[in-house]
């Protein structure tokens, strides 16, 4: 059985990626299971999705606990553990990443003992056009290092998953998808199917005996205030949304009231002013500032520039 | 019929389509919502007629449903969670009415905490309501179940609505091969409902599920629930019958894998029971005659079927994705009555696992197998176990430690 697992940020497509290759899969004729996995969040939070395919029944489920492959779609995600991005890696897994940097770069920094394969066109996610396609991308990619699906059938696959978004967006997902899958020729067939668990010889598991603790230990309380504070959800964020103030008529109670993270609080001159540290991206406030004040720009080229000037 | 990748959800709303329901009282919540998502989406397109109505609660969504039903169209609906328990008052209310409507209800674990991941004290928190219960373990499953219920529940020597249930995640928004059965083969299956005499009309005052107070009508009403869903037994292993001639496809009440001659068995109910199955297949391959007993039929409880799969069975392993704050597992207990009394009953082992959506790793099913394997030797039953590894443990103990830490700094909860 192949197990296949994709990391991403909301938004990035994941989960249309799992599910090109699970519908390329089954359209070769394996028995298929695709799902994503996230929480409450939403745009920029990191979320995975898997595929399992097999040539017979799937009876296994759930998240993915020894992948095959690895496919990593935002290389920010790696130093995150909550991302869980090499959560049950071995030397037989394969480590597709989209990176500027190379292979060995990639080798040392995480101390990686399987081969890791950059994705074609690697980092080309900076303009928000090209954004949605890297789901499609990171398929097609797949899809060769599988080695068990044709290029018709990943075209078909595309097909399945981005038809109903448009013909444009089909055929943009499409050819990237294709051109993915062409570019990967020397690493065809690298991922190999794992084996079924082998109930002889298992290793038992550390289960543990649960004490009665006193309730204010067992209780989930957070005995402090503004915890949520602490938590930089800003650094989910791909897309930076910017106030031209030189645009703004100062209807703050617009983007302040509608932003979904009160993420845009307005100063004592009733200037709204954006709180990067919690704005997740969700450019909520880019669709509905009257004036059109409010720009995306995309984060990585903000960051560079600052560092520029620092 | 076509075989297409189809999410739980998804099934379960091409069940509602095969169905050809009339109405569709409907409320969002995760993992539900791609349900009535879908249904509205055909409703609009014109590829289903009827009519779907966002209520404002789910109270307000069961009791829509129950008075749609009175009036003898087939009705839908879908909740999870949360949501049946805000519309728990009514879940009991129109199971009395004693008209049939199938609902959907998409397994997440309840609060508190707050969880989005599949266990069943949603589902067991209806058990005792009036409904009947169908619960799932493939996306298959699902959109068959659906068909099942309508005619289970139709079925005027049952007369119930019926509970159709899917774990969140692990089917709600995992996509596999399913079947679609023709619409024509579904029809023939599944005729038009035949209210026969169920015709509840604004224009037409009667007074229906009337107020009786009093031990003595309130009595006979609420057994005769009992005995119409005792009545359900039966008639399922008829339906499931037809269903097989029509379409293939075996669903019994309880569905056995490998456990002829098995001397373990797991026992349990949901999607984690195919885990089950590739455990067994992996004991199998290990020389382990180890099978699988899982639990399709929650209301009515197949208790003499029970009995006669595991007679000859030497232990069980009760696997509880619930969990009865003060008792423990539920199934343990349901299995437990059942087998009272029942001479050479195999011994039970309690195991409560997967609550929240905690995983289940293969090597646990090997390792209850192993204990349920000795305990029986033993012929002593286990202290329960709850499925919680020492890793699991190190990391609760960071999160209480940052608490703890906050606490001392905030000077609060002292």
């Amino acid at each position: 059985m192949y197990r296949i697992r994709f990391h991403g940020r909301g938004g990035q497509g994941m989960k249309t990626a799992s599910r090109i290759l699970g519908s390329a899969f089954f359209r070769e004729g394996y028995e298929v299971q695709d799902a994503p996995r996230y929480g409450a969040e939403r745009r920029g939070a990191p979320i995975f999705a898997y595929v399992r395919a097999a040539q017979r029944p799937i009876h296994e489920r759930g998240g993915i606990a020894q992948p095959d492959l690895v496919v990593v779609a935002d290389e920010t995600l790696t130093p995150i553990p909550a991302a869980g991005v090499l959560a049950g890696v071995s030397a037989r897994t394969v480590l597709l990443i989209n990176s500027a940097e190379s292979e060995d770069a990639w080798k040392a920094r995480l101390n990686y003992a399987g081969r890791i394969v950059r994705l074609p066109g690697g980092g080309e996610t900076r303009e928000r056009a090209e954004t949605a396609t890297i789901g499609a991308i990171c398929a097609g990619a797949a899809a060769r290092l599988v080695g068990r699906i044709s290029r018709e059938a990943l075209a078909l696959a595309v097909d399945d998953e981005i038809a109903a978004l448009g013909r444009e967006a089909a055929e943009k997902s499409r050819e990237r998808a294709l051109a993915a899958f062409d570019a990967l020729d020397f690493a065809e067939g690298c991922v190999m199917e794992g084996e079924a668990h082998d109930a002889r010889g298992y290793a038992a598991p550390e289960w543990v005996e649960l004490a009665a603790e006193a309730a204010l230990a067992a209780a989930p309380d957070i005995r402090a205030v503004a915890t949520s504070v602490e938590v930089r959800t800003g650094l989910w964020r791909t897309l930076r949304p910017v106030i031209d103030y030189d645009h703004c008529k100062g209807c703050s109670w617009v983007c302040s009231t509608l932003c979904p993270d009160s993420a845009i609080q307005v100063d004592a001159e009733g200037a709204p002013r954006i709180d990067y540290d919690h704005c997740k991206g969700c450019l909520v406030c880019v669709a509905v500032c009257p004036p059109h004040a409010i720009r995306a720009l995309p984060e990585k080229d903000v960051q560079q520039a600052q560092e520029a000037t620092a | 019929m076509t075989r297409v990748l189809l999410t739980g959800n998804g099934a379960a709303a091409w069940g509602a389509r095969l169905a050809r329901v009339d109405y569709v009282p409907a409320f969002p919540i995760t993992p539900q919502t791609e349900i009535i998502e879908t249904l509205a989406r055909w409703y609009d397109t014109g590829e289903m007629r009827g009519r779907l109505t966002l209520l404002e609660s789910e109270h307000s969504m069961i009791t829509a449903a129950g008075a749609a039903a009175a009036t003898g169209v087939r009705v839908f609906s879908a909740t999870s969670s949360q949501g049946l328990l805000y519309g728990m008052e009514m879940i009991y209310t129109v199971a009395g009415w004693r008209v049939p409507f199938v609902l959907v209800n998409v397994s997440r674990g309840l609060a508190s905490p707050i969880t989005l991941e599949s266990d069943h004290n949603d589902l067991l928190a209806a058990r005792d309501s009036g409904f009947l219960a169908i619960v799932c373990a493939t996306c298959q499953e699902v959109l068959d179940s659906v068909l099942l219920a309508y005619r289970l529940g139709e079925d005027p020597r049952v007369r119930l609505p019926v509970i159709v249930n899917l774990d969140g995640f692990t089917l709600s928004f995992t996509r596999e091969p399913v079947e679609i059965p023709e619409a024509a083969r579904a029809a023939d299956f599944l005729p038009a409902f035949d209210p026969q005499g169920i015709s509840f009309r604004a224009s037409q005052p009667s007074s229906q599920a009337v107020a009786v107070l009093g031990g003595t009508p309130y009595s006979y009403f609420r057994y005769e629930t009992h005995l119409a869903a005792l009545n359900a037994l039966p008639v399922y292993d008829e339906i499931a019958g037809a269903f097989e001639q029509c379409f293939g496809r075996a669903h019994p009440a309880v569905e056995t894998y490998r456990a002829d001659d098995a001397d373990v068995v797991f026992f349990m109910m949901g999607a984690f029971a195919t885990k089950a199955k590739a455990a067994v297949d992996g004991l199998r391959e290990a020389g382990e005659r180890v099978g699988l007993l899982r639990l399709r039929l929650l209301r009515p409880f197949p208790e003499a079927r029970l009995r006669a799969l595991l007679a000859g069975t030497r232990g069980v392993a009760v696997i509880d994705q619930n969990l009865s704050n003060g008792k423990g597992g539920v199934l343990h207990t349901e299995l437990a009555s059942a087998l009272y009394g029942m001479r050479d009953a195999p011994l039970l082992a309690s195991f409560v696992g997967g609550l929240g959506g905690r995983d289940i790793g293969a090597e646990e099913f090997y390792e209850m197998a192993a204990v349920t394997r000795r305990a029986a030797q033993g012929g002593v039953a286990p202290a329960p176990r709850l499925l919680y590894t020492a890793t699991e443990l190190r990391e609760m103990r960071k999160l209480q430690a940052v608490a703890a830490v906050e606490r001392l700094e905030t000077g609060g909860g002292q």
